[in-house]
């Protein structure tokens, strides 16, 4: 299948508080057309600071990127000028983001946030009628009831389904080719979680969009994602298609998440005799200022050995397509 | 809504009512009276005479009484009439007010049309040159008392210089100008009250607009409105602007009192015929109706200030609906 987007050895710094903090080590992830691709890991491991860089939306003053290549269909985001950038961001890559409430201008009518990004990348100028007609589309394709009133309301009026729907709305009025989701669920509630990723996976479908899906939820890539990438302080530590990582997981990271996950037959109602407890990753997400020698997941790992703390292991192929950063792992 | 501003209105007579007594009641404590003002110098009058005197101006009755008298008088608009010249107070204050509002509203218009533009652009480009330079300034805008700054800049310009007239509206000679020299005397006659008079508000709402601008870029929706492809320009113009305008709108709404309050201490430097030397000159001449008087009206429009501020508010936040 065709690439449609690589980042190549990106490195990402922020800085807070006079602290150096790299966000992103050499990252390197490749999107394919029509695939849906799930970025995995805990908070602070630099998905969503990867979901930014893509579309260049660090602010100047928080962050920059340190190296590395962002190529869409070959050319590089990275070194573009900022007018051409501005054709290829939400034009081309859309975004959606974690928080429906806060991501809506409060002050602008629904229809004016959707209508505002129409025109700016529809290029042929539309008749108030047309506009309307076309906003009432949308808002259809995203499964809105009553997409005239909710039109004609602020984003305050809107539960946040109804919110992240509009965010959707807004995302797709360009046509886009690729579609960046982070964490698009995570700040709703658990049955319009589901709604919201039946909507993504069935628009994916039908629009042909190449998706990048950002979740620390496994369940959600279970659901959702062809592959999966999981990151781990700033950089990608396994990669295989979604199957794959289930049934083979090979880091030792990988195989902590997944652990803990409950399955059906654990939860309590099911039976009485096979409870498990839910096993943790034992100890906490380094501190990004200040990261372990060697393989940065070493002082969390059950399986270390001494030769993980010198230096950080390369990414291996260990069979097709699947790829692991870990000196310990066999398949 | 119009449920709300007519509960809004019926809520200012209590306010009023608290307002007035307290004012009334300090000014009639303080010290000395419009008797002791008019006869304290003068040997001749004998203590007869001023309680004569004190009974023609109904000051003899218990203080309850008399704010009672004042009162009803003024639910029929009578304010009554100065106790110096005899002039009803009404007529006093509204030959006052048309300057106190000139001065007043260019000088707010010169706030809000050099702030918003100073505070938005150091938001934009916080830590700049420019950002610095404003930082500086507004130091200097709230440390200068105004008072002091009138003074140098009346030595400068009126004296050292002789560019502009220091004190009054018009010049002598006023009469006899043509139409544009009258307004070119007029415009000279404005330019130190109201760059003055604007210099610490400018200070203070650039300075205020900042921080609202800076809270307003920090938000998501300004993050998705880049991801829409947007230029920064209508980032910052149409989607931060908007928000960051909203308690903007409160100062206006609290500094509505002051267009018609006036500066007691700055008209009167300036010689300017407002309603701030009005009721600087009342106060000094124990004169109780006119003090009454503007106070009322100062109180007044405080109140409508706010009243339109919250009104304000829902036309340009729409979270906002009073019920």
């Amino acid at each position: 299948m065709e690439k449609i987007l690589e980042v190549k050895n990106l490195s990402v710094e922020f800085y807070k508080g006079g602290k150096v903090i790299q966000a992103l080590r050499d990252t390197s992830l490749t999107l394919k057309r029509n695939e849906v691709l799930g970025i995995v890991g805990e908070s602070g491991c630099g998905k969503s600071t990867l979901a930014l860089s893509i579309l260049k939306l660090i602010p100047e003053k928080e962050g920059r990127v340190i190296s590395g290549e962002i190529l869409f269909k070959g050319e590089d985001l990275l070194r573009l000028s900022d007018e051409k950038l501005l054709q290829i961001r939400g034009d081309r890559i859309s975004i959606i983001f974690q928080d429906p409430f806060t991501s809506l201008n409060p002050v602008f009518k629904i229809s004016k946030q959707i209508a505002e990004s129409l025109v700016l990348h529809k290029k042929e100028n539309l008749s108030t009628q047309q506009m309307e007609k076309e906003v009432i589309e949308l808002l259809e394709l995203v499964k809105l009831p009553k997409p005239k009133d909710t039109m004609l309301s602020y984003p305050h009026q809107l539960s946040g389904g109804m919110q992240q729907r509009v965010m959707i709305a807004i995302s797709l009025s360009s046509n886009p080719e690729i579609l960046i989701a982070d964490e698009p669920t995570t700040a709703l509630d658990v049955t319009i979680q589901k709604e919201i990723l039946n909507l993504l996976t069935e628009l994916q479908k039908k629009l042909g969009l190449s998706v990048v899906l950002i979740t620390h939820d496994f369940g959600i890539v279970a659901q959702t994602c062809q592959r999966v990438s999981v990151m781990y302080a700033g950089i990608i530590v396994e990669e295989a298609s979604t199957s794959e990582i289930f049934h083979n997981p090979l880091h030792p990271y990988t195989k902590g998440l997944l652990e803990s996950l409950p399955s059906r037959e654990e939860l309590p109602s099911s039976s009485q005799g096979k409870k498990r407890r839910l096993k943790a990753i034992p100890g906490q997400v380094p501190d990004p200022s200040n990261l372990p020698s060697g393989c940065k997941f070493h002082p969390r790992c059950p399986k270390v050995i001494e030769d993980c703390k010198p230096e950080e292991p390369r990414l291996r192929e260990i069979v097709k397509n699947h790829w692991v950063r870990c000196i310990r792992a066999v398949y | 809504m119009l449920q709300y501003i007519v509960r809004r209105l019926l809520f200012m007579i209590p306010l009023l009512l608290g307002i007035t007594i307290i004012t009334f009641v300090i000014v009639h404590l303080s010290p000395g009276g419009p008797a002791d003002m008019l006869t304290g110098l003068s040997p001749k009058v004998s203590a007869e005479a001023k309680a004569r005197l004190h009974s023609l101006y109904g000051l003899d009755k218990p203080l309850h009484v008399q704010y009672w008298l004042w009162l009803s008088r003024l639910v029929r608009f009578d304010f009554g009439r100065s106790f110096k010249d005899g002039r009803l107070v009404i007529i006093k204050i509204l030959e006052r007010l048309p300057a106190t509002l000139l001065l007043n509203v260019l000088s707010l218009l010169l706030i809000f049309f050099i702030a918003l533009p100073i505070g938005v652009i150091s938001a934009v480009r916080q830590d700049s040159f420019f950002d610095k330079g404003m930082t500086v300034f507004v130091f200097l805008g709230f440390s200068v008392p105004a008072f002091w700054l009138a003074l140098l800049l009346m030595v400068l310009f009126g004296v050292v210089l002789g560019w502009l007239p220091i004190s009054g509206m018009h010049s002598v000679n006023f009469p006899y100008f043509s139409f544009w020299g009258k307004l070119w005397d007029i415009i000279k006659h404005l330019i130190l009250p109201v760059f003055v008079s604007a210099f610490g508000g400018l200070a203070y709402l650039s300075r205020y607009s900042r921080t609202s601008m800076l809270e307003v870029l920090r938000q998501d929706y300004i993050r998705t409105a880049r991801a829409k492809g947007l230029s920064e320009k209508k980032v910052i113009y149409r989607h931060a602007l908007r928000n960051a305008l909203i308690p903007i709108v409160t100062l206006l709404g609290l500094s509505l009192p002051a267009l018609i309050g006036g500066g007691f201490i700055f008209e009167t430097i300036f010689a300017w015929p407002g309603m701030g030397r009005l009721g600087y000159q009342a106060i000094m001449a124990r004169d109780y109706p006119v003090i009454m008087g503007v106070g009322v009206i100062a109180a007044l429009l405080t109140l409508l200030g706010n009243l339109i501020a919250d009104i304000t508010y829902a036309f340009i936040d729409p979270r906002i609906r009073y019920r």
